[in-house]
């Protein structure tokens, strides 16, 4: 070390005692509740979702069709000028194979999951989504085709859920 | 023309997965240790950044306000500030404001991070950064962006598990040699690809813990740094910059939001070649993967050839060009702000030839500390310079 830094502050609480409780904790936990309004943007892709379809959003001024759809071009900052329909098909962009939940707790199944560059959108534009029908892992590579497997229509509630998952092609 | 400014001191807390002091006793821990490094008192410190990542951990709003006091900012000019994982070295560039504008002649900046109290894991309190309608309905994971990223990053350049695991193998090793280290070990490649999966490609030992503790320095202008040495080091450079929030339209294999940080700081100091003209780095390394992902933008390497930069053995901290050799978030451990503040700490323990088993073999001036955050899409870079 040197004159000055000789010693590094702090005291540790092991595992143990943390959990015996022998180290003084106070408890609470909070359940916070929201509702969350979709957007202009979303909610049509929501309410296109539940018809069966996915739709993005076009700037004029870089000729871009984004996917998912913003009210607003990032990239140029004004406003997107119209909808446009895509197909339902896409490409793995790149994917993962998850073991552990949203709380690091450990699955039972893995997920596979992936983000799909959506066919008919502009190249690189797409969204996150899961994968299945997957006969084994090996099967799955990054530039893979697939398709979305929708919910029954009368099962659509207007959610990234109506899209059950995407399967190869 | 900004005024010149100087780092006079730093300071830190152990990092562990659990400690007993609150968030402020570690930050005033942090604090009073970098204050007495500089071998000042608080009451020549003008004014005082703090840098806190998420409140989620802690279950404290307001983070800011509840570090004050242990950060030494009662009764001064004091803000906060929050860019994620990148907080850590973006602190000290805020605190770089207000001495270069002249506002102040000492400003301290202290980050810290207590993750432990969120139970039954940190992890949980990720959940939130992601898109409330289109992506949380998944059942999302913080590790799954990363995954997404590095299995990305290996499919553009053909890169194999086995040559980024040589990333977490350097840096626990490093780690064995800092006191405050959560993690160092002695471990091998084939311990990396036996770890357990968590979602591949990420396994239990290409990833750093979750930690808490603090860390802080010291900025003041040239003149008061004069004052107390004849050979002070300089805050040389510093950039930062954002991608976009669409995180799914991006091109994943290469941080460009990273290279556009790394150029910003690069003009500053008046460096060309940095991979020359640097001598060592502190890379942000919360996943191996990342220390090469973060190398190839701050154009240490070209695309795709930090792995073989690392086989190479260059970047060991005997190497020609040591990357990490505090051990890194992998080793040392990972309090999300004092993290990064943790490398800008060791930039200046090398610098100053405070760094004890750590330091760096060859006679080194000018290093570089880096942190990266928010959606994966952040990142801020600080360069110091001893003549």
């Amino acid at each position: 070390m040197s004159e000055r830094v000789k010693f590094f502050p702090g005291r540790e609480v092991s595992a143990e005692a943390f959990q015996s409780g022998s180290v003084l904790l106070t408890e609470y936990s909070t359940d916070l509740k929201y509702s969350w309004a979709s957007g202009v943007a979303i909610s049509k892709f929501l309410n296109e979702l539940k018809n069966g379809k996915i739709v993005g959003r076009k700037c004029n001024r870089c000729d871009r069709i984004l996917v998912p759809p913003r009210m607003f071009c990032e990239e140029c900052f004004r406003l997107t000028d119209s909808w446009i329909y895509t197909k339902d098909t896409g490409t793995v962009n790149t994917y993962s194979i998850a073991y552990v939940g949203t709380d690091a707790s450990r699955l039972k199944e893995p997920l596979y999951i992936a983000v799909i560059n959506i066919d008919g959108a502009s190249p690189g534009m797409g969204f996150l989504h899961l994968l299945n029908e997957i006969k084994s892992e090996k099967e799955i590579k990054v530039g893979m085709k697939v398709r979305a497997v929708w919910k029954e229509q009368s099962e659509r509630t207007g959610s990234i859920l109506d899209i059950k998952y995407f399967k190869p092609l | 023309m900004p005024r010149k400014v100087c780092v006079i001191g730093a300071g830190m807390t152990l990092f562990r997965r659990r400690m007993l002091e609150t968030p402020k006793e570690l930050a005033f821990e942090a604090t009073r240790m970098a204050l007495e490094s500089a071998g000042i008192e608080r009451k020549e410190v003008d004014t005082v950044v703090a840098g806190s990542a998420p409140d989620a951990f802690d279950g404290v709003h307001m983070k800011g306000e509840y570090l004050l006091d242990g950060s030494g900012g009662y009764a001064r000019p004091y803000s906060r500030v929050f860019v994620g994982g990148a907080t850590g070295v973006y602190t000290p560039i805020a605190a770089w404001w207000h001495v270069a504008s002249g506002l102040s002649d000492v400003c301290l900046a202290v980050a810290e991070e207590k993750m432990s109290p969120l139970q039954p894991h940190p992890q949980y309190a990720f959940w939130s950064i992601f898109d409330h309608t289109i992506e949380r309905p998944l059942g999302v994971t913080l590790l799954w962006i990363f995954a997404l990223e590095m299995r990305r990053y290996m499919h553009a350049y053909n890169i194999k598990e086995e040559e980024i695991a040589l990333v977490s193998v350097k840096n626990k090793a490093n780690a064995l040699d800092h006191p405050c280290a959560q993690l160092g070990a002695k471990i091998t490649v084939e311990d990396v690809m036996k770890s357990e999966k968590m979602v591949w490609p990420v396994k239990r030992l290409d990833v750093s813990p979750t930690s808490d503790g603090a860390a802080a320095v010291v900025l003041a202008s040239e003149e008061f740094a004069k004052r107390l040495t004849k050979d002070p080091v300089y805050v040389a450079g510093c950039g930062w910059n954002i991608d976009s929030t669409y995180w799914t339209n991006r091109d994943l294999s290469y941080p460009q939001y990273l290279e556009n940080a790394a150029r910003m700081a690069y003009k500053q100091a008046g460096i060309k070649n940095p991979r020359k003209e640097i001598d060592f780095a502190e890379v942000y390394d919360p996943f191996d993967y990342k220390e090469l992902h973060h190398m190839e933008g701050l154009q240490f390497a070209k695309k795709g050839e930090a792995p073989k930069m690392t086989a190479s053995g260059m970047t060991q901290r005997n190497g020609e060009f040591p990357i990490n050799p505090s051990g890194g978030l992998l080793g040392v451990g990972n309090p999300i702000a004092a993290a990064g503040m943790m490398k800008v700490c060791e930039v200046y323990f090398q610098l100053t030839n405070q760094a004890g088993k750590r330091q760096v073999k060859k006679e080194v001036h000018t290093g570089l500390a880096q942190a990266w955050g928010d959606l994966m899409q952040y990142s801020s870079v600080l360069i110091l310079r001893r003549n």
